[in-house]
């Protein structure tokens, strides 16, 4: 009989240690996947966490890619995990990276062709703004008249979506495109382009953002009396409104954050990889970065490691995918098997699992 | 007297990962007979019952019921053999009815309207009062505890469990309750009493066994010892009473006018045009029984629940808008009832929840930045004025026993020189010795100049330590009057009296 005990304070070595234990668990679990599907599922771990980066073949173009895609997920999640911290659910962070971008976008191409040292920052300071009032919408709904923030977040995010189609066929539309849809390519427009700072690493302003943002929030929840309040809401309410904290504010407060940040890696992404509005720009950052902050135990550094590890499984898994073959679904479930084990492991934090008989009746 | 026995229980041991609950525990009922379980809070009283109830296996031991071996697996089980079990928290809905909630708790329930008159008829033969139809979120604490009663009744035990049952009624409502346990032991029932008021042993029982660290330290004849003879059997002391230094009066510190709020709490108690003024250096205490306002007067003087800008002054000042951060800058400190939660983050640690109401008037942040090197030293501060056992001061709030979180607690709060102190149960779950030194840290506070409030359902404890008393019932405060002369029927009647019970018991 298997009985889990709950621990009197969470154990710090099962802390550390629960990731290693789930990525073993998933290497072991995937493997036997990819054996039942006929690979050979040595080589296909191989291919998905070693290749991108150490396969002389491959690592000259994946490598950069890790810090490409790494950096808008780890940038977006570390805002929302303040806001999941203090029990404050922005789902709607998709709709935000998009606002971001359009703001960030339009005031670029406002000034199109001059060249001003100023017009880049004042694209990042637009992109901030544009995330952080399209997070500010179901903020206020909430604070106003206690909606649900999860639900108008994700209705926000349509509505971003169609913004962006709407667009990229009209306002933003390159007048030079020759009638195609999407804007300008900003990366060919220097006063409003965000380049790859080192060639051959991937490095960008967004990437930089991440890396600040990532020391500001531990800072902020290990060193800030606002951080313990954003702590303290979200695990004891009632002891929070005792200690002071104003619920209201600090609703405003963590979506504004989570806002602003989502709409900076909209900026840096439109402005830099993506290069261009358009139709189908890089979508998806948003939504993944809710898994990348939990799989990053909505800690800063956690959230720092889990983007990595997050973008190497995408890199790798479509390197595995044109490589071995492997179905695009099998990566998917394989994707799927490290968030579970993930969290499921984590169990062994706040519990220790007791073998044997029971010593007292189950109430 | 010799009745048949009912109840044996030889040798129980139960340990927890770190204490030993109960240890070689030996006691008998009879029939008909009342029996006191005594002990401080910890002592092992709650594990030794729940063992008896089913709700917890011994690890060794033995107990038989009228002779026959008695092994309970669950309460089902206990309640089958005719043992049941009257919580010191209630476990009723309170948007259900009465005779709803006694139908919940019975295995096979009759008809609505065949139970609804089981339940006058049970109630009324033992003086207890109750329309099945009412709401019981309607209800006062005096009147649920009937509820739990009379579902207990319904199913005609044999041996009843009552614990703590005194802690929510008012003296004539236990005037009232002992009438009918009398009646119960006349026809049979023998009536497991658990509690720490050793005056209402003396007066109920007829044999008690004390309990202390898990073990039996004693057993006696109530009516042939002493309050004081039996309070350091359990204690294993001998206790003082805290000093009163007995100061003079200052200025008013605190000044409630005319408190009006809604409660923010489902099936809260609204307060009702509350006025009372607390002078520097002066203890008053409002008594009430639990759910007549309170939690909400705690609320509302700590700045968690807002009221009219005037109705709220500190030293003049009017705060009735003012939230808690600006309160305690004023000097007011306020410690609620409900520890783990409200008073402290169950999963922070002591440092953490030091901070947690210490920021501001420790100095604990410096441009929003913690030292936490100065809030270390100030929970170590607290853990050794008030004698709080943990391993240490990283360890989480939850792992401390409820009686040492509440010495934390407290002594978090009368830690930083405050001025005006609302508490609300200060000594709720704390044993004996560390009671009397949280209630004379208190006046030790009160006779350095500090207004306080208490709050509390313990009437002895107010009268030990209040200048003046004052009662909340239905959310309405009696004016505050000078202890010294009051008497404890002048003070049931200020609790409210009976809540209209006092025809209960003219029939018999």
């Amino acid at each position: 009989m298997i009985r889990l005990e709950k621990r009197p304070s969470p154990s710090r070595f099962w802390q550390g240690a629960t990731p290693v234990l789930a990525v073993v668990l998933t290497m072991i679990a995937g493997g036997l996947m990819f054996a039942a599907l006929g690979k050979n599922p040595v080589e296909a771990i191989r291919t998905i966490f070693w290749d991108p980066l150490f396969n002389p073949q491959f690592a000259a173009y994946s490598r950069p890619q890790l810090l490409v895609k790494a950096g808008p997920l780890i940038l977006i999640a570390v805002g929302l995990s303040l806001g999941f911290r203090a029990g404050i659910w922005n789902i709607g962070a998709e709709g935000q990276y998009i606002m971001g971008a359009l703001f960030g976008a339009g005031v670029g191409l406002a000034f199109y062709p001059a060249e001003h040292w100023f017009i880049f920052p004042l694209m990042v300071i637009a992109g901030a703004f544009g995330g952080w009032i399209w997070a500010m919408v179901p903020a206020i709904l909430k604070t106003r008249f206690n909606t649900n923030e999860i639900l108008v977040s994700l209705l926000m995010v349509y509505i971003a979506q169609n913004l962006l189609a709407s667009m990229s066929l009209g306002l933003l539309r390159n007048p030079e495109g020759g009638g195609f849809p999407g804007s300008r390519n900003l990366s060919q427009y220097p006063a409003a382009s965000n380049p790859e700072l080192i060639a051959g690493t991937g490095m960008h302003w967004g990437v930089i953002a991440a890396f600040v943002a990532v020391i500001a929030a531990y800072v902020l929840l290990q060193r800030h009396i606002l951080g313990f309040h954003i702590k303290l809401a979200g695990q004891a309410p009632k002891a929070a409104r005792f200690a002071g904290v104003n619920p209201t504010g600090l609703v405003l407060l963590c979506m504004g954050i989570s806002g602003a940040l989502a709409g900076l890696a909209g900026l840096f992404e439109v402005s830099g990889p993506a290069g261009q509005i358009s139709i189908d720009f890089n979508v998806g950052y948003g939504f993944t970065a809710i898994i990348v902050a939990f799989l990053g135990r909505l800690n800063p550094i956690g959230i720092l490691l889990a983007g990595l590890l997050m973008a190497l499984t995408y890199i790798g898994g479509e390197l595995a995918q044109f490589m071995l073959g492997l179905p695009a679904a099998a990566i998917q479930a394989f994707q799927g098997m490290l968030l579970f084990f993930l969290l499921a492991v984590d169990l062994l934090s706040n519990y220790r699992i007791r073998l044997g008989a029971t010593g007292e009746a189950a109430r | 007297m010799t009745r048949p026995e009912l109840l044996r229980v030889e040798g129980v041991t139960k340990a927890y990962p770190g204490v030993v609950a109960n240890s070689d525990v030996s006691f008998s009922i009879s029939q008909g007979e009342v029996h006191a379980l005594l002990g401080e809070n910890g002592a092992g009283k709650s594990t030794l019952v729940k063992m008896i109830y089913g709700l917890v296996k011994p690890d060794s031991g033995r107990m038989t019921l009228n002779g026959a071996a008695y092994t309970p697996a669950e309460p089902r089980a206990a309640r089958a053999s005719g043992v049941a079990m009257v919580f010191q928290h209630f476990s009723l809905f309170e948007a259900l009815n009465v005779a709803e909630n006694v139908a919940l708790g019975m295995e096979n329930p009759p008809p609505m309207k065949e139970l609804a008159s089981r339940i006058k008829a049970v109630s009324e033969e033992y003086g207890l009062p109750l329309d099945p139809a009412r709401m019981v979120g309607d209800l006062s604490a005096g009147e649920r505890q009937r509820v739990e009663i009379v579902r207990c009744l319904l199913q005609d035990p044999k041996l009843l469990i009552m614990d703590e049952p005194t802690s929510v009624l008012t003296p004539q409502e236990v005037d009232i309750l002992f009438k009918t346990l009398r009646k119960l032991s006349s026809e049979g029932t023998a009536i497991l009493y658990i509690s720490h008021k050793l005056e209402e042993i003396r007066a109920l029982c007829d044999e008690a066994t004390i309990l202390r660290r898990g073990k039996v330290v004693a057993t006696c004849t109530p009516r042939d010892r002493s309050a004081r003879e039996m309070a350091e059997l359990m204690v294993g002391a001998t206790l003082t009473p805290p000093a009163r230094a007995g100061g003079a009066k200052g200025a008013v510190a605190l000044e409630v006018a005319g408190l009006s709020v809604a409660s923010p709490i489902p099936f809260g108690t609204t307060l009702k045009s509350i006025s009372f003024k607390v002078a520097k250096g002066e203890v008053l205490g409002i008594a009430g029984v639990a759910g007549n306002g309170q939690d909400e007067l705690l609320l509302a003087l700590s700045g968690e629940l807002l009221a009219a800008p005037e109705a709220v002054r500190i030293d003049g000042a009017p705060v009735g808008q003012a939230g808690p951060t600006q309160r305690r800058a004023l000097g007011l400190v306020s410690a609620p009832e409900e520890r783990l939660g409200h008073a402290a983050a169950p999963d922070m640690s002591l440092v953490e929840n030091a901070l947690l109401s210490g920021a501001l008037r420790q100095a604990l942040t410096r441009r929003g930045f913690i030292d936490w090197a100065k809030t270390e030293t100030f929970a170590e501060g607290i853990i050794k004025d008030f004698d709080v056992r943990t391993p240490g001061t990283q360890v989480a709030a939850r792992a401390l026993s409820g009686g040492n979180l509440q010495k934390f607690v407290v002594g978090r709060e009368l830690s930083q020189t405050p001025s005006v102190i609302v508490i609300n149960q200060p000594t709720w779950g704390v044993d004996a010795a560390a009671a009397a030194s949280i209630r004379q840290a208190i006046l030790d506070r009160a006779a350095g100049g500090a207004a306080v409030v208490v709050i509390s359902q313990d009437l002895d404890e107010l009268l030990e330590i209040a200048d003046s008393f004052a009662a909340l019932n239905e959310g309405r405060l009696t004016p505050p009057r000078p202890v010294t002369g009051l008497t404890v029927d002048e003070i049931g009647l200020m609790m409210g009296g009976a809540h209209g019970m006092e025809v209960a018991h003219h029939g018999h």
